[in-house]
């Protein structure tokens, strides 16, 4: 049970080495940049400043974005040319079709319950008097990393046989109305539901945020006139809620479609893609990094792309023009 | 009449809205009990039977940190590599980015529309699609037509870290330049002017004019790239090599949930040992967190 400190310490020069290296690169384009006359033509002074950015971006980003989607046209190893196969690899192949299945499942039920619920509680907590602890609690599961969460979610599922005390508290409640006890994560389809669950009580607390900075947005004279013309609650949501903050939804629900493609962290802690709870994310990582399968890996990656442009462009859009 | 109804009401409302973050909590609050709890009872009973026999420990903390065996956590030694993946992932975008978007927002030169308008598009790329040719280019260099442009870089060990600044730092440029750019380019132009014809550079105006004046959106963007960093498992499984050496805490907490996904003792302690941190920097930012996340900005 021995730490040893004196084993850790490489890192720290490492971490020394890495903020000195900030340091000087910071130093070098603020020195370049007063060395520079003003003068000169402001393209010399922009080059210096975008330089490290535009080269970490090419390198990072542009140039392997290329080089994925010429990757998505070859065989595993990266070797020959197998034209569109890997795609349709991607559409015909049983486990293939059932990651696009589950994909398609969290990429509905993830934004709409998360906005639905963020929706429902920020009307309920707006001008409550334990508002500002209610929101924090809910909001609070943003800071968890997915990982954790998916820790935090598996023993919240955990399951012992019947007879035996639960230690996971689903199944505990399950037991206290009389039911058997389940094994939450192994029977598709339902489990992908049960992962969902997870993502949506990280995620309710931004909703709830953002939905609710925008419910204290609409004009008080709008909400009084409603009032005086005798608009009930239900009407008052529908007519006059809902109407204005239809923004601030949008952008809950088109950030979420987003986060939801991307996701992966969940599922591999989780059930690591088994029992037919792989999403396209986790498969890609799966295809490339697990089974050497770079162009298939490769394929998954690019079709990412081309769900998340549109939502991406969409997002852009409500944005301009909410400026 | 009415105010009766009102207050009925709210009181209502309020009680929905503690119930809802209770049940919101509980799950953490569950894994926190837990972790404290002495092993064995962790894994036969369930923990709010500890209301009824309680029973506290650290000794799942002392395991799970500090044991050397291979099957404990040694998260001691990940805890630290979390730290020194997070400080120059945080520090370099922050900087780059604002370079980048003062150049984009106040010096007029040709093609800066483009540039900008390139950059923000970039954020179309998922991270999924940059992995496999950004790892090539670290252990194969560049090659063009079959000459070797750059050399392999053969990080291994520590080294591998440098691997992980590059990629957080390169992930996190479109969306850094965009949130600092919009809010560079609100700022007064006469401020700069007037320091310009005062004879000041350009290196000076971003240093005593600009820095200070955008302080309150590079804390936003520091706080949404170190809980973005901190919490990231895809970048570091790829990156960090998977050793004690280099890895985050998050790769060594997901393997521990695949192989020993029954030893609740390590990874209830685990877990909660890489919550606390994004926990107290997230609640004593919290202000800052959410005026960045109204500004209707999020990382996907």
């Amino acid at each position: 049970m021995d730490f040893d400190l004196a084993a850790e310490s490489p890192k720290l020069t490492q971490l020394l080495i890495g903020v000195v290296a900030f340091l000087a690169v910071v130093g070098l384009v603020l020195l370049l940049l007063d060395r520079a006359p003003m003068r000169q033509k402001a393209r010399l002074h922009a080059a210096i400043l975008l330089a490290p950015a535009v080269v970490l971006l090419a390198i990072g980003l542009v140039v392997p974005a290329v080089r994925t989607t010429l990757l998505s046209f070859m065989s595993g190893d990266g070797s020959g040319f197998v034209g569109l196969d890997n795609y349709v690899w991607m559409f015909t192949q049983l486990e293939a079709v059932t990651v696009l299945r589950n994909t398609l499942i969290w990429l509905v039920l993830m934004p709409v319950l998360v906005t639905a619920i963020g929706l429902v509680y920020a009307v309920i907590v707006d001008r409550s008097r334990f508002e500002s602890l209610a929101k924090t609690l809910v909001f609070l599961p943003m800071a968890i990393s997915f990982v954790g969460a998916g820790i935090i979610w598996k023993f919240v599922y955990a399951y012992r046989p019947e007879g035996a005390d639960q230690i996971g508290l689903l199944n505990q409640i399950v037991v206290w109305f009389g039911g058997e006890p389940r094994q939450w994560l192994l029977d598709p389809p339902l489990n992908t539901l049960f992962l969902i669950v997870v993502m949506v009580w990280i995620q309710a607390g931004f909703a709830t945020v953002v939905l609710s900075a925008a419910i204290k947005g609409i004009p008080s004279d709008i909400v009084e006139a409603a009032r005086l013309d005798g608009a009930g609650p239900a009407q008052m949501f529908f007519r006059v809620t809902l109407p204005s903050i239809r923004p601030a939804v949008i952008v809950v629900l088109v950030t979420q479609s987003i986060g939801t493609l991307k996701l992966f962290d969940i599922v591999r802690t989780m059930t690591g893609g088994q029992f037919d709870t792989s999403v396209i994310a986790n498969e890609m990582y799966n295809q490339a990094f697990r089974y050497g399968e770079t162009g298939k890996g490769a394929a998954l990656a690019v079709f990412l792309f081309v769900l998340v442009t549109p939502i991406v462009a969409y997002q852009i859009r409500t944005r301009r023009a909410l400026r | 009449m009415t105010s009766v109804r009102a207050s009925l009401s709210s009181r209502t409302a309020s009680l929905v809205a503690v119930l809802i973050a209770l049940l919101w909590t509980t799950p953490t609050f569950g894994l926190l009990l837990s972790s404290f709890r002495p092993e064995d009872q962790i894994k036969t009973t369930g923990w709010w039977t500890f209301f009824s026999a309680p029973a506290l420990t650290l000794e799942n903390y002392q395991e799970v940190l500090f044991g050397t065996s291979s099957s404990s956590g040694q998260l001691a030694s990940f805890l630290i590599n979390s730290v020194v993946i997070t400080v120059p992932s945080v520090l370099f975008p922050l900087a780059f980015a604002a370079f980048a978007a003062y150049a984009l927002a106040w010096l007029p030169f040709r093609g800066r529309d483009w540039i900008y308008i390139g950059i923000f598009a970039l954020q179309v790329v998922p991270l999924q699609m940059a992995l496999v040719p950004l790892l090539s280019f670290f252990s194969e260099g560049v090659e063009v037509f079959g000459l070797q442009v750059l050399p392999a870089w053969n990080l291994e060990g520590t080294g591998r870290f440098v691997q992980v600044w590059c990629a957080h730092t390169c992930f996190a440029l479109p969306l850094g330049i965009f949130l600092l750019h919009n809010f560079m380019a609100e700022l007064p132009g006469e401020l700069m002017e007037a320091a310009r014809v005062d004879g000041a550079t350009h290196g000076m105006i971003f240093r005593r004019i600009v820095l200070p004046l955008v302080a309150p959106a590079l804390a936003t963007f520091a706080i949404f790239q170190f809980l973005w960093v901190w919490n990231d498992l895809l970048v570091g499984l790829i990156f960090a090599g998977g050793t004690a050496e280099s890895s985050p805490m998050t790769v060594r907490l997901a393997q521990m949930a695949g192989t020993r996904g029954n030893e609740w003792q390590r990874l209830t302690a685990g877990a909660f040992v890489s919550v606390i941190i994004p926990l107290v920097v997230f609640l004593s930012m919290q202000r800052y967190f959410v005026r960045g996340l109204l500004t209707g900005s999020v990382k996907g």
